[in-house]
């Protein structure tokens, strides 16, 4: 297991200084910069203000002195456009929004997706499945931004249940929560159905029913964990997009999460932020494909048994 | 499992709406609570760059700086036009309108109690045009004799530049030349001190990211103080006890909504959640003329809408293709059918101050066929397929495509729409990487010039390879006429000279579309949507 672990962590790094290099380079070739502005800079006030962050320097040596600053002194950068605001100090600021609306989204997509998933397979072809199936597909189909509005015009306007937008008040996390976690309870109850399935058409199942185990516990005892494996595996990454913030979601809702930093960074061409948050962005990534794998060796024995 | 949680999801619902009833009182929305506690909540678009006067440069962050902040001379709530003393009690020009002397107020203070003295506004323009500071906007004090000179580093001494403090409380200001409009330029929030101390405590003058503007260190000296600020949520301003007028002073706050989407600023709007929105998008404000006409605002405002020209390429290079083209649209039809509340532009410059442009374009597709022939395009035979650029704005996409039809009809010529994101676009338009691209420019302050200095040669925002000597030359003239009738037929000269030469093509005439809650009295249509907060009241039942 230690092995895994570190192995891993290795991976895991080189995949985190891939992402920054590319990252940087594909940033800076990106038209115009973060003062290409519609009104047009004077020519000496451009050039003190690339000099300011270091833009004025080959390409080389802007890498290597963004890489020194990261790695030496853990410090991301600061933003361009906004004068004495650091990376660091964004990411910090919006991310505990974005992780705390992602823990609820994924709670609600838990709660929902993963009994559906095993409901529609136990009951396939029956009309609780079609019913699943159904659901399930109109949550994958129908976007974000679709459910989003619906729900906040009817939740919302209609019944006056809720705020259409806002982060003020306790009730205002239920909304683009809702929104978030039907989305993805949608792909886990499609994932678990089918997980569930092939695990119920092998033989130590049927075995298991030609024993004379009832329905029931041969769900929840003997299928269950290894029914669920494609549903964990899809959980890892969609959690670290979660808790990293849904741009859609935050800006339909007015959510002072990290999503859209992300969007207003690439149109404000801010470099180090944009660098700043795929980093970030990465290391959740990371650490939750690992967490997601360490999952997948304790429901399955044979990747257990392997590590 | 499942129907547990068919059960408590309704459940938790029923919930969270007596919860809302309870937070807010017995129905009460949150803009009824906030009328009863005087505080204004408006949408702000976006998430504010700054609030360093002298740093940020867009017209959200000038709507909370405005809050914050005070010059020699502010906004008059319902008269474009006027000005009223605010920093400065007394603002006298001499006899040809190029030295103003101030007399500022002695009981003018910051909210930490120190007094805003001579100092801080001399401190103030220093460091917008020290060189190594780098503002941004540091040309609007160009009007100054020597700031440029200054700000380019052709000299580093400070005493040539026309600020002089000649005592703790006056200042002169001696500019490049008569300037009878000069309260008008210093309406702009680049003319707004600093305070020095706050600055020098937090940092050196012209250090780049000073903090001394961040919560919890800022100081201002406008009828507010800054309160609260969570990014992408809200920035909120209270009552400064300091202000010299506070006691005149209606509104006990403004809370500004950082909200870049229309469509929930708009949903916001009729769920009682803010008075005011930064925009209404046109589906919304058809919906809003028929259920709800009293909430629904649409106003003029000074800015203009156009196609930049790139003069450097053919077809375009001719000034007859281009009249032709600028001819053969009907600007009536897209104002009505698109760009509702905009008005035909008939010339660059938007009415203003007594000011009236040139009366140079009108819908006129038989002139627009004569001069495409004459230019050898009969019929449109022959003309190159041109392209439109815009970024990726509706409205900008639905009045091109408008455009495009009129010419194919009209002209018998086909263009292209080339669709880029917003600094992609930019990047082009600065590269000279288009034939024709959607544009539009807000006036900064209220004078023919901030519409047409940009068409000289040499400036960053003219883009077009457009420059006449002629048209420069009349407005250096202006530049030295003191005299407001004589210095506007000097400008309305060089106006018929552009448009004559049509480098852009104008379409309309902006206008401010957005939604006001009725509870809002005292906010006044203004040209420059600059809106003193101070003087607004709240109605509350």
């Amino acid at each position: 297991m230690t092995r895994i672990i570190l192995s891993r962590l290795f991976q895991g790094l080189l995949t985190l200084f891939v992402l920054v290099t590319i990252t940087f380079f594909l940033v800076r070739m990106m038209p115009g910069s973060p003062y290409t502005d519609e009104k047009a800079l004077p020519k000496h006030i451009l050039e003190q203000l690339k000099a300011y962050v270091g833009l004025d320097k080959p390409l080389p040596v802007q890498y290597l002195t963004y890489l020194k600053n990261l790695i030496v002194d853990q410090d991301m950068g600061i933003l361009l456009k906004r004068d004495g605001v650091k990376v660091s100090e964004i990411i910090s600021q919006s991310f505990p929004v974005s992780a705390f609306l992602g823990v609820l989204s994924i709670g609600i997509a838990l709660i929902v997706g993963l009994p559906a998933g095993v409901i529609a397979a136990v009951k396939k072809n029956g009309p609780l499945d079609y019913a699943c199936l159904g659901a399930a597909m109109m949550g994958i189909c129908l976007p974000s931004f679709v459910i989003g509005p619906l729900l906040a015009v009817f939740a919302g306007l209609g019944l006056k249940w809720l705020n259409v937008a806002g982060w003020n008040t306790p009730t205002d996390w239920i909304l683009p929560a809702v929104t978030l976690g039907m989305v993805n309870a949608a792909y886990i109850a499609r994932l678990t159905r089918g997980g569930m399935l092939d695990v119920l058409n092998q033989d130590y199942i049927r075995t298991a029913r030609a024993k004379g185990v009832p329905g029931h516990r041969i769900v929840t005892r003997h299928a269950l964990r290894g029914g669920l494996i494609p549903a964990v595996a899809f959980v890892g990454p969609a959690f670290a997009g979660m808790i990293s913030g849904s741009f859609v979601i935050e800006t339909i809702f007015q959510v002072p999460g990290m999503g859209q930093h992300f969007v207003n960074a690439t149109t404000d061409r801010e470099y180090f932020l944009i660098q700043g948050l795929v980093l970030f962005y990465g290391f959740l990534i990371v650490g939750a494909n690992l967490l997601s794998d360490l999952a997948q060796i304790a429901l399955n024995p044979r990747l257990r048994a392997s590590a | 499992m499942t129907r547990l949680a068919l059960f408590l999801l309704p459940a938790l619902l029923c919930l969270t709406g007596c919860q809302r009833e309870e937070q807010l009182g017995s129905g009460e929305t949150l803009v009824e609570k906030a009328n009863r506690e005087g505080v204004l909540i408006m949408g702000n678009s976006n998430e504010p760059k700054g609030l360093d006067s002298q740093v940020v440069t867009g017209v959200l962050e000038s709507n909370i700086l405005r809050a914050l902040f005070e010059g020699l001379v502010s906004d008059h709530p319902s008269e474009d036009a006027t000005v009223l003393p605010a920093g400065a009690e007394v603002l006298e020009p001499d006899a040809t309108a190029t030295v103003w002397t101030a007399k500022l107020r002695q009981d003018a203070k910051w909210s930490d109690g120190a007094p805003v003295t001579a100092h801080d506004y001399a401190f103030a323009y220093q460091r917008i045009l020290e060189p190594s500071f780098a503002a941004k906007y540091a040309e609007m004090l160009y009007f100054l004799k020597g700031a440029d000179r200054f700000n380019k580093g052709e000299t580093t001494d400070f005493k040539e530049v026309g600020v002089e403090v000649l005592d703790d409380f006056t200042l002169r200001l001696t500019l490049r030349g008569p300037t009878p409009y000069f309260p008008q330029i210093l309406k702009h929030y680049t003319w707004n001190p600093v305070p020095r101390h706050a600055v020098l405590k937090y940092g050196t003058m012209t250090q780049k990211g000073n903090a001394w503007s961040k919560l919890g260190n800022i100081v201002s000296n406008g009828p507010y103080q800054l309160k609260s600020w969570r990014r992408n949520d809200h920035l909120e301003v209270e009552r400064n006890p300091y202000y010299w007028g506070a006691d005149k002073v209606t509104l006990n706050g403004v809370r500004f909504l950082p909200i870049n989407n229309s469509y929930t600023e708009a949903r916001m709007f009729r769920d009682g959640l803010m008075h005011v929105t930064y925009t209404a998008p046109p589906e919304i404000v058809d919906f809003m003329k028929k259920e709800n006409p009293s909430v629904l605002r649409q106003e003029p405002y000074v800015g203009t809408l156009f196609f930049r020209c790139n003069t450097k390429r053919k077809p375009l290079d001719d000034q007859r293709v281009r009249r032709a083209l600028n001819l053969a649209y009907n600007q009536e039809e897209i104002c009505n059918k698109i760009l509702r509340g905009y008005k035909p532009a008939y010339g660059m410059t938007p009415p203003m101050a007594g000011y009236d442009s040139p009366h140079a374009i009108s819908f006129d597709p038989e002139t627009a066929r004569r001069l495409l022939a004459e230019a050898g395009f009969p019929g449109g035979k022959g003309f190159p397929r041109l392209k439109i650029l815009l970024a990726s704005r509706e409205t900008a996409a639905t009045v091109a495509q408008a455009v495009q039809a009129m010419w194919r009809k009209e002209l018998g010529i086909e263009v292209e729409i080339e669709n880029k994101e917003w600094t992609a676009y930019l990047a082009a338009m600065q590269e000279f990487d288009y034939d024709l691209a959607s544009s539009g420019w807000i006036g900064d302050y209220l004078d023919p010039l901030t519409f047409l200095e940009m068409w000289t040669d040499g400036n960053g925002n003219n883009l077009t390879g457009w420059s006449s000597k002629p048209y420069e030359e009349l407005l250096q003239k202006s530049h030295q006429e003191a005299d407001a009738a004589k210095r506007y037929a000097l400008l309305r000269e060089a106006e018929t000279i552009m448009t004559a030469e049509s480098p852009t093509l104008l379409i309309a005439w902006y206008a401010r579309n957005y939604l006001m809650d009725p509870a809002v009295e005292g906010w006044k249509p203004l040209l420059l949507d600059n809106h003193p907060y101070d003087v607004l009241r709240l109605r509350t039942k």
